[in-house]
């Protein structure tokens, strides 16, 4: 399966978890920087932690904010957003003023939290997924599986055919997307046990 | 639906793990990764290391160590132990840790706990407060593992790390480290209750009725400890456990 999957590299965090549980599920991946290493890539994993505007700058100065595109638009190589990744999939945020790719209809807001005794932001912790509709990226996942969450901000306003799971932190929001090659999950697969792990092999193997 | 989490705390001494009572006494426990494969099979929701001999030592926890961990943990995991710059949380956190927790320097240096939210997101930073009362005096902020009285009050600094962007917050009580008779909750709940952002119990917890009572009357979302997934039995025994799912039903009550 070469050239195999590549993980965009580009700053913001937390890539070293996800290549070695790519090792473990004995997957060729690279740690991507440059244009050629996203095109070349028959998957491409955009994982992130931090600060959308500045994330989205980064991807910019870096250029590979528009081999990312292509590689998405055009080549329709797969993709998976983890945690701040899916957030850059949405057309806009409201952490930072930069907008964000688009290739999913929907924006990101901060938590809308009334009951700030009960519910505390960061959402930081596991929470389970109610999946709403049938996808190879959820493949031998229990509806109502933990996944591990740590955010501030959450999708609002998806389409109703892009939303691939739920989740409730006081109120129901999208916690994982699909549209067509291009999947994201607010959660974090890479740390979510034999649940998690199973996630990535689906990811590799659609 | 969203569940507080159940964290095994780990202290770290170079490069083995120990236990200590009210910071003092320090027990060899063993090794770390072997540590991590255990509680991997456990399941644990997430794991704390702490290199309790950094700050004195002027050096930060070792990356070799965080990327170790990393590499085995099927978890969540965060790690402390003098940090002091914006380019160590950077290596700690391309290491594999999800967050990095700031102790002592966030109390000598407030505004790095605002530069490092800023530069990584407040969901990656993480406040440990360390309390005790002085004698005759009233719980107050200590530093330096334990050694420095600085004359703070915990909720009021628990409230400006909260403004300048801490993800978390940790309580621990000194006092109450090691003795598993129960949490420090009038304090853990005084701290909850006027912040927004998560709190972690932490110093005290022996039995899992402890854990319940931060979550339920003190309302921390994080529920810490350390000798209760070392020692096993009255002798405290050095056994690495964790409870089952059965044993944790009241996570999951409204």
């Amino acid at each position: 399966m070469y050239p195999g999957v590549a993980i965009i590299d580009y700053g913001m965090g937390n890539l070293h978890s996800v290549y070695k549980k790519l090792s473990g599920l004995k997957v060729r991946a690279i740690m991507a920087t440059t244009p050629a290493e996203v095109l070349k890539a028959d998957k491409i994993i955009l994982p992130g932690v931090g600060h959308f505007g500045k994330a989205m700058q980064n991807l910019k100065n870096l250029g590979i904010y528009d081999s990312l595109n292509e590689a998405v638009l055009v080549k329709k190589t797969p993709i998976l957003g983890i945690c701040l990744g899916m957030q850059l999939m949405a057309n806009e945020s409201e952490e930072g003023n930069e907008p964000g790719f688009g290739w999913i209809n929907a924006r990101v807001v901060k938590f809308r939290i009334q009951n700030q005794l009960k519910y505390k932001v960061p959402q930081t912790g596991w929470n389970s997924i109610n999946i709403c509709k049938e996808s190879s990226l959820l493949t031998n996942i229990e509806n109502q599986s933990e996944f591990y969450f740590l955010h501030s901000y959450c999708y609002e306003g998806t389409e109703p055919v892009d939303r691939l799971t739920t989740t409730e932190f006081e109120y129901e929001y999208v916690s994982a997307v699909q549209k067509d090659h291009i999947f994201g999950t607010q959660f974090h697969p890479e740390k979510s046990h034999q649940q998690g792990l199973q996630l990535l092999k689906n990811f590799i193997q659609i | 639906m969203f569940r507080p989490r159940i964290i095994p705390v780990l202290l770290l001494n170079e490069n083995h793990l120990v236990k200590s009572q009210q910071f003092r006494n320090y027990r060899y426990i063993g090794d770390p990764i072997n540590a991590v494969r255990i509680f991997n099979e456990l399941m644990a929701d997430e794991l704390v290391f702490l290199d309790i001999s950094a700050t004195r030592n002027k050096r930060t926890i070792s990356y070799d160590m965080v990327k170790n961990i990393g590499e085995e943990a099927n978890m969540p995991f965060c790690v402390g132990g003098g940090i002091r710059e914006l380019t160590q949380i950077k290596e700690i956190i391309s290491s594999g840790a999800e967050k990095v927790i700031i102790g002592s320097y966030a109390v000598e240096n407030p505004g790095f706990i605002k530069k490092a939210s800023n530069e990584f997101g407040s969901s990656t930073i993480t406040v440990c407060i360390d309390v005790k009362k002085k004698l005759f005096g009233k719980e107050q902020v200590w530093t330096l593992n334990g050694s420095k009285p600085t004359g703070l009050d915990p909720l009021n600094f628990a409230q400006l790390m909260e403004k300048n962007g801490a993800g978390e917050i940790i309580v621990q009580s000194i006092e109450q480290d090691g003795k598993m008779n129960g949490y420090n909750l009038k304090l853990t709940k005084h701290i909850s209750e006027n912040l927004s952002i998560p709190t972690i119990a932490l110093g005290g917890a022996g039995k899992l009725e402890d854990l319940k009572k931060a979550f339920i009357e003190a309302g921390a979302t994080g529920l810490a400890a350390g000798s209760l997934f070392v020692y096993y039995g009255q002798n405290k025994g050095v056994l690495i456990n964790y409870p089952e799912k059965k044993d944790i039903q009241f996570l999951y009550e409204e």
